[in-house]
């Protein structure tokens, strides 16, 4: 601040505080409807303060679920999208952790051809080239499993150049002190360069688990089964089968449960959020 | 470049094994097939296929459904820009005047970023339905009667809240990076020559500020046209009469529910033209003009 200007500073605080409203009204709204019992939406407009069925609303998604849509227990649900979120986000961090240390640390032929490679994989969002992919992984009979709804998402130029970006900074006096003691690149990399890069990984992990977390076009085809149904691409299905039957209460309560991991997991680790939302930007 | 390298020539290809076999199996081998599939046309029956050249692109050139996605793409990534830009805009101004809550605010603002596209496109849905919703009930206080299952331009203006509300959080980490990036002192120097708030804002702070503008109206276009599928699925399925038909979710749809694979393979071709595009501007001009 410059100087001090009352009226200012209040404008300020009065916008931020409309554009919290704002931005909270969607999920209160939510809250307020997963709260309520069926009839209360029969009235004309929705209630506005939260009901008393809350608990009874939140028991029966999370064990049972709604019968009619087809879809499993949001519980189940939830599980699939904490295996799917998991496995992208650790898959991802793996294999561009190991394809950044090889990039940095070797020289070899072909050694630009292959972080092009990597590269152009930027350029391909996976909604770009949705038909061909889906027929990739249905011959390789990958469709309803833990397995397709992973691995095909788990390549990563971003992650990948992060690395590349948090090796290249380390100093090379390490790299020679290292090979003086005749560590190998394995022990090298192991106990040098992973224990080095700890917090840009804890960073990335929040990103990519929100990102595997969210997944919704992929997910979506690539299960048939309600057994491999992730809540995310679930709560679709559930809101097209309540069409009939405005079951609102229940579709809201899905909502609710489907935005709470990854909400927990930005507020908790905000600083490494950032620190992961502004690093896989560079 | 690093002076010190090991000498293994066989490691180097383990450790980048798995991702490049992955890149291979679901990202080229996939593109390979779309560009093979755009000059191909299967029949009816699907029993043959016949090299068409190309006749699927020129195809969706005089296609009024396709131009109209084009039009509608065009519309709604300069909204949601336009719109979730400008409103971060402003709660990055203000937090930045603030010296004890910046943190809380902060806090209070960047949670939708965790919120799936498709889950923001049901809240918002939920809250816009005609029947029950209450922002149909506010605004039919006012005379207007919301209905976005019937009325194109409010399916599109739905949309277009959905997600830029989910945008905001991005965008104004990002811009206040950029103004606690900016020197106090240039602020100083200009209010000790009498520049009022307004003028410093659009003299000093909007140009300093210019490379993360840039930056963020690259990446939000990007968001626009291609992460926004889960909100335009879950809410009008590009309805209705093809009012927010993204092309996004126009590839989806006549690969997936038409069978169309001729025109969606060259529609994929098409999208792979513009991220490549989109991807050259990011790396070429950003990159080197986001450091002051």
């Amino acid at each position: 601040m410059i100087e001090n200007r009352p009226i200012l500073n209040l404008l300020a605080h009065l916008t931020l505080i409309l554009g919290v409203c704002i931005v909270a009204l969607p999920v209160w709204v939510a809250f307020v409807a997963s709260t309520h019992g069926p009839t209360a939406f029969m009235s004309g407009t929705i209630p506005m303060w939260p009901g008393d069925q809350m608990i009874a609303n939140y028991s029966q998604m999370l064990g049972a679920g709604v019968s009619t849509s087809g879809t499993p227990p949001v519980g189940v649900m939830m599980l699939n999208s904490m295996i799917m979120a998991l496995s992208i986000a650790v898959g991802k961090i793996v294999i561009s952790v190991l394809s950044a240390f090889a990039v940095v640390y070797f020289r070899f032929p072909f050694r630009g051809l292959a972080f092009w490679c990597i590269f152009i994989t930027l350029m391909l969002p996976v909604e770009v080239r949705i038909v061909p992919t889906f027929q990739v992984v249905a011959d390789l009979g990958m469709l309803n499993s833990y397995a397709g709804l992973s691995i095909p998402l788990i390549a990563s130029a971003t992650a990948t150049f992060l690395f590349r970006q948090v090796f290249l900074t380390i100093p090379d006096e390490l790299t020679e002190a290292a090979r003086i003691d005749g560590a190998g690149p394995m022990k090298f990399f192991r106990d040098i360069l992973l224990p080095l890069s700890r917090t840009n990984i804890a960073a990335l992990f929040v990103i990519l688990f929100i990102y595997g977390w969210n997944q919704y076009l992929w997910p979506l085809l690539i299960t048939t089964s309600s057994d491999y149904y992730t809540i995310v691409a679930g709560i679709k299905r559930m809101a097209d089968a309540v069409d009939g039957l405005p079951q609102w209460h229940l579709v809201m309560a899905t909502a609710m449960l489907a935005m709470i991991p990854p909400v927990i997991v930005v507020v908790a680790m905000q600083r490494l959020f950032v620190k992961g939302l502004v690093e896989t930007e560079k | 470049m690093k002076r010190t390298i090991f000498s293994n020539q066989l490691l180097p290809w383990l450790l980048l094994a798995p991702q490049l076999i992955i890149t291979f199996v679901f990202f080229l081998w996939p593109a390979g097939q779309a560009v093979r599939q755009s000059f191909l046309r299967e029949d009816a029956f699907g029993t043959r296929t016949s090299f068409v050249g190309l006749e699927n692109f020129a195809r969706l050139w005089s296609s009024p459904e396709y131009l109209n996605s084009l039009q509608v793409t065009a519309v709604f990534a300069i909204s949601v820009t336009v719109l979730s830009m400008g409103l971060s805009l402003l709660l990055a101004i203000a937090v930045d005047r603030m010296i004890r809550s910046t943190r809380v605010y902060t806090t209070l603002l960047v949670w939708p970023y965790a919120v799936a596209p498709a889950v923001a496109g049901i809240l918002w849905w939920f809250i816009f339905n005609p029947t029950i919703g209450i922002m149909p009930y506010l605004l039919g206080g006012l005379g207007y009667d919301w209905n976005h299952i019937s009325d194109k331009g409010d399916a599109m203006t739905l949309v277009v809240i959905a997600s830029a509300w989910k945008q905001i959080s991005y965008n104004f980490l990002f811009f206040l990076a950029g103004l606690q990036a900016i020197p106090a002192s240039l602020r100083e120097a200009a209010a000790i020559d009498g520049a009022g708030p307004v003028r410093r804002f659009f003299d000093i702070t909007f140009p300093l500020l210019s490379p993360t503008t840039f930056f963020l109206l690259v990446v939000n276009i990007v968001y626009a046209m291609f992460d926004t599928f889960g909100v335009i699925d879950a809410t009008t399925e590009g309805g209705p009469a093809q009012a927010t038909n993204i092309m996004v979710y126009k590839v989806y749809f006549d690969g997936f529910v038409g069978q169309n694979l001729g025109s969606s393979a060259a529609q994929s071709v098409v999208l792979m033209g513009l991220v490549l595009v989109l991807t050259v501007i990011q790396f070429r001009y950003v990159e080197k003009k986001v450091a002051y």
